[in-house]
């Protein structure tokens, strides 16, 4: 350490503090001479942390990232010597995804357009839904239909993998929830009926909670939300509270289910009796969507980019908990939901009633919210045809990402939450850099609006479908 | 044919019995014996009788046959079907709707979207379509035999360069004719209108509003010249006193309107014809801007001609 306490900055060096991205220092302040960059920053903290492998870590301070050296970044932003320098750390991936640049596949087979798109946890088996009212499922392999399964009498509105990955579930306009089964393309009993009027949202409970995967809880138009069993294929609990159509539902990592409804509230349960836990209170038009900070974890479940399988739901189990606890740490869990009134507001439902802060920017409807894989960020796509980039911590605003030319969506992560996927009504999708903040790779390709897009956990594929019928594969 | 032979009535007023002497009979002496057996064996023989005719029977006399037939089939097969229908109830079964949505976008008024891109494209439409364009797909030529009537002159009046407008026309306030001698078409005063009653077609109430001018007649630059308001004339009225603002904020003063005639003729009330699309123009200082509004239908009034000619313009 250089002793260079009083210099202007011309002694070549600078009193630094190293934070977390809690707020928690690392160490005592430092003396950094001028020529320190990022990599050597990345040491320290590696070395501060104790970590066995070199993890990397992005810098920030104040807002703007740490890219150059400290002497020329003091330069530049003309910060003086005296004041210690706060740096924020932040863990990154390890691994770096390639941002998808070309259309390997277009494969038909629905014969009306495509609503619900998604990959399967472990990212190897795709499924999609259409307004043919089928469930179709397509190798990835050979990029050809796999499965065709019928069975619902009207357009197959959501689907969703259970994080086990072993089971299929889709719910449909006349309010039937089917069950399916992956690998062969079976129906897996009856349908499952009780909502009197469309499936909005379908969300499985995590698989830490409980493994393997029964449990899932499906939002209706109707109004309530109900929690089934696959294993006696009934309807275990029936959440009835809203007073509007629920428009959509997360089961939480807590073992709470957030329900967000047309009647401008969220509602959290507990999932035990069914019991209502708390009210959220403070849209003023309808809740379009909600995220929760670990939703990538939790839906992804124990898999992760090394691609690892499991034998037994216990070592599943095990797995998806560490994840889970090390993507959580000691934070609790956030909430954020966006809504018709243009806003979106940051909860912490376990802590408090009072959102955290309201997330003001958009001229139109947000549609879709979704938290990076890490937490750190928070993405919201709105019908004013822009996305934008909150902090995913603080909610505050970060950048605004314009391109697309009529109103945005879908939005996607990539699951080293350093690529940003947006698939819009305008037939385009766009990749966005988030370290840059700008427009990575423009998609086009599509001959009508894209309706779903979904990036691949293991970061390979995206796949995105819409009112052309035809699902697009895209790759590197 | 043999002579003397009365000619034989229409059936049908034969078969019928002018009073109840048959039913006093029968109650008076009751049937025949095997009435009964007779008319059962008839019966059974008359599906026969039935399908020898449909098959036999040419002419006037099949053609009745054969729509008789049909009726009687027609009804058996609905009472046929009234009783397939079974007394339980059957499941209704929503119809699989075409243009699926997703789910975020099901509550949302699909309307709203196609109106937005109609109005757009329709209005892109219109800025590239000429300025003075005839909305009307089809305006009808008027022919020079119909438009103008031949004036003879001259001592012995054989001379017949002179022409007078037959239809309705519009002068300025002021118009002065030319000398007599060098007058090629002459506008009679009795055609000359000034007032233009002006329908709102949603609103339904009528105003009288002054004529400025006659844009353009579809059937040539004289016609527009010479003021003649024939179907399809785009002509322009003083709307100051309905007190209209343009988006701009600039106040409209002139509109401009397309007539529509089902057919002229002085002496004959015409009906109201549809409504066609109009040009609103704007006097802002010395400009003119084109903007595309709603129409109203227009209707003339003549202060002085007896007829009642009926424009049903569009503004």
């Amino acid at each position: 350490e250089m002793d260079g306490a009083g210099g202007n900055g011309s002694s070549g060096s600078v009193m630094c503090q190293l934070v977390s991205a809690e707020g928690e220092q690392l160490g005592a302040a430092l003396y950094l001479p001028h020529n320190v960059g990022p990599p050597q920053l990345q040491d320290i903290v590696n070395q501060l942390l104790h970590n066995e492998d070199k993890l990397p870590y992005a810098f920030y301070v104040g807002d703007e990232e740490l890219s150059l050296q400290l002497g020329a970044f003091m330069q530049r932003n003309n910060a003086t010597a005296e004041v210690t320098l706060r740096i924020v750390y932040q863990p990154q991936a390890v691994f770096r995804i390639r941002p998808v640049n070309r259309c390997s596949a277009t494969i038909a087979g629905h014969t009306e357009a495509v609503l619900a798109v998604s990959f399967s946890p472990d990212g190897r088996c795709l499924a999609s839904g259409s307004g043919d009212t089928t469930v179709r499922f397509w190798d990835l392999s050979t990029q050809t239909p796999l499965y065709t399964c019928k069975g619902h009498k009207n357009w197959v509105l959501c689907i969703a993998w259970s994080p086990d990955g072993k089971h299929l579930v889709s719910g449909s306009k006349s309010g039937e929830l089917i069950l399916w089964d992956p690998k062969t393309g079976n129906q897996l009993g009856a349908p499952l009926t009780g909502h009197r009027k469309w499936i909005t949202a379908v969300s499985w409970e995590p698989v830490h909670l409980q493994s393997p995967s029964r449990r899932f809880v499906s939002a209706s138009k109707d109004g309530d939300a109900r929690i089934w069993d696959i294993t006696t294929k009934k309807c275990v609990i029936s959440l009835s509270g809203h007073t509007n159509a629920v428009t959509c539902v997360k089961w939480g990592g807590d073992g709470l289910i957030y329900t967000g409804s047309e009647d401008c509230l969220i509602k959290v349960w507990e999932t035990t009796q069914g019991k209502l836990v708390k009210t959220l209170q403070g849209h003023g038009h309808w809740v379009n969507s909600l995220a929760l900070s670990t939703e990538y974890v939790l839906r992804t479940g124990a898999y992760d980019h090394t691609g690892k399988t499991f034998s037994s739901p216990e070592e599943m189990k095990e797995a998806a908990l560490a994840r889970y606890e090390k993507m959580r740490g000691n934070a609790p869990e956030r909430l954020v939901s966006g809504s018709d009134d243009f806003t979106m507001f940051l909860w912490e439902p376990t802590i408090s009633k009072q959102p955290k802060a309201r997330m003001t920017g958009h001229q139109k409807v947000v549609n879709h919210v979704y938290f990076s894989p890490d937490g750190q960020w928070l993405a919201s796509a709105s019908f004013d045809k822009s996305v934008k980039l909150w902090n995913g911590i603080t909610g505050k605003f970060v950048a605004a990402f314009r391109g697309h030319v009529a109103d945005v969506y879908q939005i996607s992560w990539s699951a080293d939450s350093r690529l940003l996927l947006s698939g819009s009504k305008d037939s385009t999708l766009k990749v966005w850099d988030i370290r840059a903040r700008k427009l990575k790779q423009d998609l086009p390709g599509h001959a009508d609006e894209v309706y779903a897009v979904d990036w691949s956990p293991d970061g390979e594929k995206v796949v995105s479908g819409g009112k052309d019928r035809v699902l697009k594969l895209w790759m590197n | 044919p043999p002579p003397h032979r009365k000619p034989r009535p229409a059936l049908g007023f034969a078969a019928m019995p002018q009073g109840d002497y048959i039913e006093l009979h029968q109650k008076r002496h009751g049937r025949r014996m095997d009435y009964e057996e007779r008319k059962r064996k008839k019966e059974a023989r008359a599906v026969k009788k039935n399908s020898k005719d449909a098959r036999k029977l040419l002419g006037a006399k099949g053609k009745r046959f054969a729509k008789k037939r049909y009726a009687e089939k027609a009804q058996m097969k609905k009472t046929l079907k009234m009783h397939d229908e079974s007394s339980s109830r059957q499941k209704v079964d929503d119809d699989v709707e075409e243009g699926a949505i997703p789910s975020y976008l099901l509550d949302r008024d699909p309307t709203q979207r196609a109106k937005v891109l109609s109005n757009t494209i329709k209005q892109k439409r219109k800025e590239k379509a000429g300025k003075w364009d005839v909305p009307l797909p089809k305006v009808r030529p008027v022919a020079e035999e119909e438009m103008f009537k031949v004036l003879r002159t001259g001592k012995r009046k054989t001379k017949q360069w002179k022409r007078m407008v037959t239809k309705a026309t519009f002068v300025g306030p002021g118009f002065t004719r030319k000398p007599p001698k060098y007058e090629r078409f002459i506008r009679p005063t009795g055609l000359r209108f000034t007032k233009a009653h002006v329908t709102h077609p949603e609103l339904k109430c009528t105003f009288n509003l002054d004529i400025i001018s006659v844009k353009k007649n579809p059937n040539g630059p004289m016609y527009t010249s010479l003021g003649v308001m024939t179907r399809g004339t785009i002509i322009e009225v003083n709307v100051s006193e309905l007190g209209l603002v343009t988006p701009a904020g600039k106040v409209v003063w002139g509109k401009s309107s397309v007539e529509k005639l089902s057919f002229f003729c002085p002496s004959l009330r015409l009906k109201p014809c549809s409504i066609n699309q109009c040009f609103l123009s704007v006097q802002a200082n010395t400009r003119r801007l084109q903007i595309t509004r709603r129409m109203m239908a227009v209707s003339m009034l003549s202060c002085s001609c007896e007829a009642l000619i009926q424009f049903w313009l569009r503004c």
